[in-house]
């Protein structure tokens, strides 16, 4: 199913989930998400953020509502389809959740190796993305042994090496400084310049304030969207939607 | 398949370390009941050929021993006239004295060598069971021209022994059976516990787009490669103790038990128990594998 034209990337409609047997965290949820949009996801701490991004990357299933991702509803999508509409999203975990008994590089070409890219093929990628984000001299290094700054390049890394359709980014900025926060929605900029729509949960208003993309707003588990305009960035892929541009390497400037 | 990649890091798992040890042990004991078998299995066969198609005619020795030879040698002629006129006997041929303190050797050891002991004569019978022979009515019809003859149809003996070695059997092959129950069961223990302690892992390769095949592949190969390393040691641990066996059953000379040793069919089964076992392991932590990620989303 083509995702050009006036196709949504992600849809909720009334979307409700909850723990087990506890309350709901989510209750009523609708939006939309056109391809190439730009939003940031805002809330207090315990609103619901890390929950509906859990939905969008299929983590978990809503307890009520349709969740569709690229235009396919979730709820009849049989399981076995699940990883290759998994391998369009990026993520970038509030956690990192790198594997630590892999190197730097083992961890940036998994979603590759998943994918079943062959060695021979994935190396040159996974090289050139790791020079990118200036981590060229730590390629084998475990990511223990990395300060959190460069582990959280290396789970940007790979989060973006696939060229996924959709970026999901859990509070990105949460533990570095501001600068630091800035140059990394830059490069969530450049992405999505580049065609990919971008979610960007994070607390730091004055980020959002700052850099003006439309802003989903979660307030005790109930959603209010600020400003329904388009978020994206004019974009530099081809209508058709068809596969994103290799980097571009003004990437780079922003690292 | 074990040297493909491994995301997950398996190998460094302290658990799974007694997984080779129980599988050698396993693959052991496996070896050693399925000899247990194939000797059996041969013995029977080897038997059941060399015998069945034979019944002996026993004249006991005279009484005396002094009027000895003119009355059994009349008896034995008698008893040789009624075979020749019964149906269904092909050959009848009476053994010479030595070749009867032969085949009593195995039970009377050196006492078989002492002259003055007053041995049965015997005649070597060959008849075709599918004329169906009436050895009953063989054994009354001597009796009554040969006094005190008798038949001794091995039918009757083998047919109990092969019911006592069939019995045998079924033990060793009730062994092997919990030998794969044990085997399967701890290997389902050791992935468990493996998924549990790598659930980490598990979930972010899970939520990168990895197929299911692709996780339940790197604990597969990593249970056949602890399931070879098992399966080898036991193997070769296994040739010291059939080879002890072997030694020994032909030191104490039991010549009743037909030889021990093992054919090339045979070899080859023993062989390929370990690689079964490996197979089976990594079978089984496929399995577990796969039914505890098709409960994730
Ligand atoms: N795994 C979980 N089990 C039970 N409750 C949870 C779990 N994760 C989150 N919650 C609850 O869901 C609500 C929303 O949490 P979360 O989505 O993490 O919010 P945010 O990311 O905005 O801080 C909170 O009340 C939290 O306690
Ligand atoms: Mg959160």
């Amino acid at each position: 199913m083509s995702e050009g034209g006036n196709e949504f990337i992600v849809r909720f409609e009334n979307v409700g989930l909850r723990y087990g047997l506890g309350p709901e965290v989510l209750q009523d949820i609708y939006f939309e998400l056109g391809a190439g949009s730009f939003h940031f996801l805002t809330g207090a701490s315990g609103a619901g953020k890390s929950s509906l991004m859990k939905l969008m990357y299929l983590a978990m299933r809503p307890s009520r509502g349709l969740v569709s991702l690229f235009g396919r509803d979730m709820a009849i999508t049989p399981r076995t389809k699940l990883p290759a509409l998994r391998r369009r999203v990026g993520v970038v975990f509030q956690e990192f959740r790198l594997l630590n008994h892999l190197s730097t590089f083992d961890n940036v070409a998994l979603p590759l190796r998943v994918a079943g890219v062959r060695e021979n093929e994935l190396k040159g990628q996974v090289e050139e993305l790791l020079s990118w984000v200036g981590l060229q001299n730590h390629m084998k290094a475990r990511p223990p042994t990395l300060s959190g700054g460069q582990q959280q390049r290396v789970a940007i890394a790979r989060a973006v090496i696939a060229r996924p359709r959709l970026l999901l980014a859990d509070e990105p900025t949460g533990n570095v400084d501001d600068r630091m926060a800035y140059r990394l929605v830059h490069l969530f900029e450049e992405l999505n310049r580049l065609g990919t729509t971008v979610v960007i949960a994070t607390h730091n208003q004055q980020l959002v304030d700052r850099l003006g993309h439309p802003e989903i707003r979660l307030e005790a588990g109930k959603l209010r969207m600020l400003s329904n305009s388009q978020g994206g960035i004019e974009r530099k892929t081809a209508a058709d939607g068809s596969p994103v541009a290799p980097f571009d390497p003004e990437v780079l400037n922003y690292l | 398949m074990f040297f493909r990649r491994i995301d997950i890091a398996l190998d460094q798992d302290a658990h799974a370390r007694f997984l080779p040890l129980l599988i050698a042990f396993m693959v052991y004991l496996a070896i050693l009941a399925v000899a247990g078998i194939m000797v059996l299995n041969h013995s029977i066969e080897r038997w059941d050929k060399g015998i069945s198609g034979t019944l002996t005619v026993q004249i006991p020795p005279p009484q005396d021993s002094a009027i000895n030879s003119d009355a059994t040698t009349s008896a034995v002629n008698d008893a040789l006239r009624v075979l020749s006129n019964t149906p269904g006997v092909l050959n009848a041929e009476v053994l010479a004295e030595d070749e009867t303190l032969e085949l009593l050797r195995p039970w009377l050891g050196e006492l078989a060598g002492q002259a003055d002991l007053p041995l049965p004569r015997l005649i070597d019978v060959a008849i075709d069971r599918e004329s169906g022979v009436d050895t009953q009515a063989l054994s009354r019809q001597l009796s009554v021209s040969v006094p005190g003859a008798s038949v001794d149809d091995h039918r009757v003996w083998l047919d109990r022994l092969v019911r006592l070695l069939k019995t045998v059997e079924l033990i060793a092959l009730g062994v092997v059976a919990v030998i794969g129950f044990v085997t399967i069961g701890t290997v389902i223990f050791t992935t468990r516990t493996g998924l549990a302690l790598h659930s980490e892992a598990i979930q972010v390769l899970h939520l990168i787009g990895a197929h299911d095949n692709y996780i339940a592949r790197q604990f597969a190969g990593r249970a056949l490669w602890l399931g070879l390393k098992g399966g080898l040691v036991g193997l070769i641990f296994c040739v010291p103790t059939l080879l002890a066996i072997g030694y020994l059953a032909e030191r104490m000379q039991i010549e009743a038990i037909p030889n021990i040793s093992l054919g090339v069919p045979q070899m080859v089964a023993i062989i390929v128990l370990p690689l079964i076992v490996a197979g089976i392991a990594m079978v089984t932590a496929r399995v577990t594998v796969l039914r505890t990620l098709a409960r994730m989303p």
